[in-house]
């Protein structure tokens, strides 16, 4: 009797952007990822843009592997290198959209330092942090999302390290555009990576996803449906808050919510300009003639 | 101009548009000229946050379709090493620029040395192949880094330009030649459509053909191990078959790679073989050598790797000692002593580094080999 499962009659909407020929995926049964990235092909396909012209970056990690299903230009980098490889990516081929998508440990904690510094630069890239508290890949190790008092392989005791806020320090280093969700709120993620791929700037979006499988696994929530419903009870959407009061508390309540979304030229507005003279003198950055004012005006249009 | 600035304008002549760079002595100039230049020829200069950053972002530009590059030295060349070995694993041309200064770790920056020429055959964790060339004057910093990226181009991989603070920081005439005489390779693009395209189906010279980003293609680039079409697979049979075509590919056209010079070489006893700086303190060695009516010759290494394996070999069996110079306290050396498998005396000239070698060291050298042998 052959094991082999027929093909059903009637395609899955997102099989022309999936590579149908590497599935069944890695991720563990009750993981979060398979749905954050079943919202970046929505998102995709909501936006209706040539897809040679979307890129996915990925870096290591159970997340990083999400490049490696997308059937468009995608790329699998090292560990916390994507930003950087997204940035050379974008900035040799302006007219697409990049995706950074990959994993809280892999972004923040490795690639932490590429993170503020795109940031800053406010480079044209969509970062999506699949946050699952730990290092899953790797069986479940404290990673910088990692609650205070956590149970992982490496605090089997609780973890005595404070986590970072993603999303506050997204906004500190000059992210145009930050949100929040859980893998449960698909509808709002959605809409959140199609405005953060149509932002020109840095846009991030973190989502909190479960890992049942490992840090499940050391804190009591080794069910996929428990860790959901614990989701489910806890996250309350405060919209447009300051993400520096958007904090997660695992007791009372996990805040999401679209909290930046603001106008900032990008690298290439100001490069362009610099390249042209229209910086002015600094430090009155004044245009120096009206020829160069118009330019000014001119490139920071979006 | 500076040997720095040479590369620079060897880069753009080459065809290169992008660099990451991140400050660092003695390779600053590097990045303090494209910084200019690749604004007026359309180009694109970011300093990134650390050399970890620039090495991805020129392998991202790579494969956005521009030529990238980088530049600097020992302790950002040792950073680089992660994404270099993404580079050889994805097939991905670019060139890097490391202008030698004197280490372990800090070291002497300002100083030169050749220490990292092991590092750059073997710094990244794995197996593989590598370019290198070594120049030796502002000049060669011109022609050698239009090579380096035409072999990039060819060959499909990092290809490392093995520079020193001195050849970086010295002044001299640089001759540029007109646009249509230097020879600017570009890599080969797939002929067959996306469908039938697999990323790396080698063509019969061993290399794939390359499309690029936006090309069409919707391709997966991977640094874990991957077949033909680019998938990962964990096994041993792929991890096989992968790093052998990445190595032979390298390997079987060693020969077209390899590129030296022969100074009076025909009727030569005793030979320097000699790379970079220390090749120019030998080639006076030899020509006073000469005049003191010793045969010696110079063989000055333009590729450093591949290793001219079988040009050494050869040259083992016709002259009685091989004598070589570097700023390190042994490393090339190793490479000739195994290539010339006791045939001749093989005698190191070196020290750490902070200064360059004198004509006169070489020339003592040379004459107690040519008394020894």
């Amino acid at each position: 009797m052959s094991t082999k499962k027929e093909k059903p009659a009637l395609p899955h909407p997102h099989d022309e952007l999936l590579r149908t020929d590497r599935i069944p995926h890695i991720w563990c049964t009750g993981c979060g990822i398979g749905t954050v990235f079943g919202c970046v092909l929505s998102a995709i396909q909501k936006l209706e843009i040539p897809l040679d012209d979307v890129a996915m970056v990925s870096g290591i990690g159970c997340s990083g592997r999400m490049a490696g299903y997308l059937k468009l230009d995608s790329f699998h980098t090292t560990h916390g290198r994507a930003i950087p490889f997204a940035t050379g990516l974008k900035l040799a081929r302006p007219q697409s959209r990049v995706i950074v998508a990959s994993g809280d440990g892999d972004l923040l904690a490795i690639g932490g330092n590429h993170f503020i510094h795109a940031a800053r630069r406010n480079m044209d890239l969509t970062v999506i942090c699949v946050n699952n508290f730990n290092y899953g890949m790797t069986g479940g190790q404290l990673g910088p999302s990692t609650p205070f008092g956590a149970r992982t392989t490496t605090s089997a005791s609780g973890c005595s390290e404070e986590p970072f806020n993603f999303c506050a320090l997204a906004a500190a280093c000059g992210a145009v555009y930050v949100a929040r969700w859980t893998s449960l709120h698909i509808r709002r993620l959605t809409s959140s990576i199609t405005e953060a791929m149509n932002k020109r700037g840095f846009s991030f979006v973190e989502v909190l996803t479960p890992c049942p499988t490992s840090f499940g696994r050391h804190n009591k929530m080794r069910k996929p449906l428990e860790l959901l419903k614990f989701y489910h009870e806890r996250a309350v959407i405060r919209n447009n808050i300051d993400p520096k009061e958007a904090t997660l508390d695992f007791k009372k309540n996990l805040v999401v919510g679209k909290f930046v979304d603001i106008e900032r030229p990008t690298f290439l507005d100001n490069y362009q300009l610099m390249v042209r003279g229209g910086l002015g003198d600094w430090p009155n950055l004044e245009p120096r003639s009206a020829g160069e004012e118009s330019s000014r005006q001119e490139c920071l249009l979006p | 101009m500076n040997g720095d600035e040479a590369c620079c304008e060897g880069a753009i002549a080459a065809g290169c548009r992008f660099f990451g760079g991140y400050p660092i002595t003695p390779a600053t100039e590097v990045a303090e000229r494209m910084s200019r230049r690749l604004p007026e020829v359309g180009g694109i200069y970011i300093q990134m946050e650390d050399e970890m950053a620039s090495m991805a972002a020129i392998l991202g530009a790579s494969w956005g379709g521009m030529k990238a590059m980088t530049s600097t030295s020992g302790p950002g060349f040792s950073l680089m090493m992660e994404n270099l070995g993404l580079g050889y694993c994805t097939e991905t041309p670019c060139v890097v620029c490391d202008v030698q200064r004197a280490g372990p770790s800090t070291g002497l920056p300002t100083l030169v040395a050749q220490g990292d020429m092991m590092q750059a055959r073997w710094g990244a964790h794995g197996h593989y192949e590598t370019i290198a060339v070594a120049p030796a004057s502002p000049q060669e910093m011109f022609d050698f880094t239009v090579r380096a990226f035409n072999l990039s181009e060819q060959y499909r991989l990092p290809v490392l330009i093995m520079a020193d603070e001195v050849v970086g920081h010295m002044n001299e005439r640089v001759v540029i030649p007109p646009e249509d005489q230097i020879q600017v390779k570009n890599r080969k693009k797939p002929k067959k459509t996306a469908d039938q395209y697999l990323p790396y189906h080698p063509d019969p010279d061993g290399v794939a053909p390359m499309a690029n980003f936006g090309d069409g293609f919707r391709m997966h680039v991977t640094g874990l191990t991957h077949d033909e079409r680019g998938y990962p697979v964990m096994d041993a049979a792929t991890q096989e078959q992968m790093v052998a075509r990445l190595v032979n590919k390298i390997r079987d056209h060693a020969d077209q790679i390899m590129s030296y010079d022969a100074v009076a070489m025909d009727d030569a006893e005793v030979a320097v073989v000699a790379y970079g700086i220390s090749a120019r303190s030998a080639r006076r060695a030899v020509a006073e050598a000469r005049s003191r009516g010793l045969r010696a010759g110079l063989i000055k290494l333009n590729t450093v790797w591949p290793f001219p394996e079988k040009m050494i070999r050869d040259l083992a069996g016709r002259v009685r000692a091989m004598i070589m110079p570097e700023l390190n306290l042994g490393q090339m050396v190793l490479e000739v002593e195994r290539a010339a498998a006791g045939r001749c005396l093989v005698r190191l000239v070196s020290h750490a580094g902070g200064t360059i070698i004198r004509p006169a060291t070489i020339l003592q050298a040379l004459e107690s080999a040519r008394k020894e042998a």
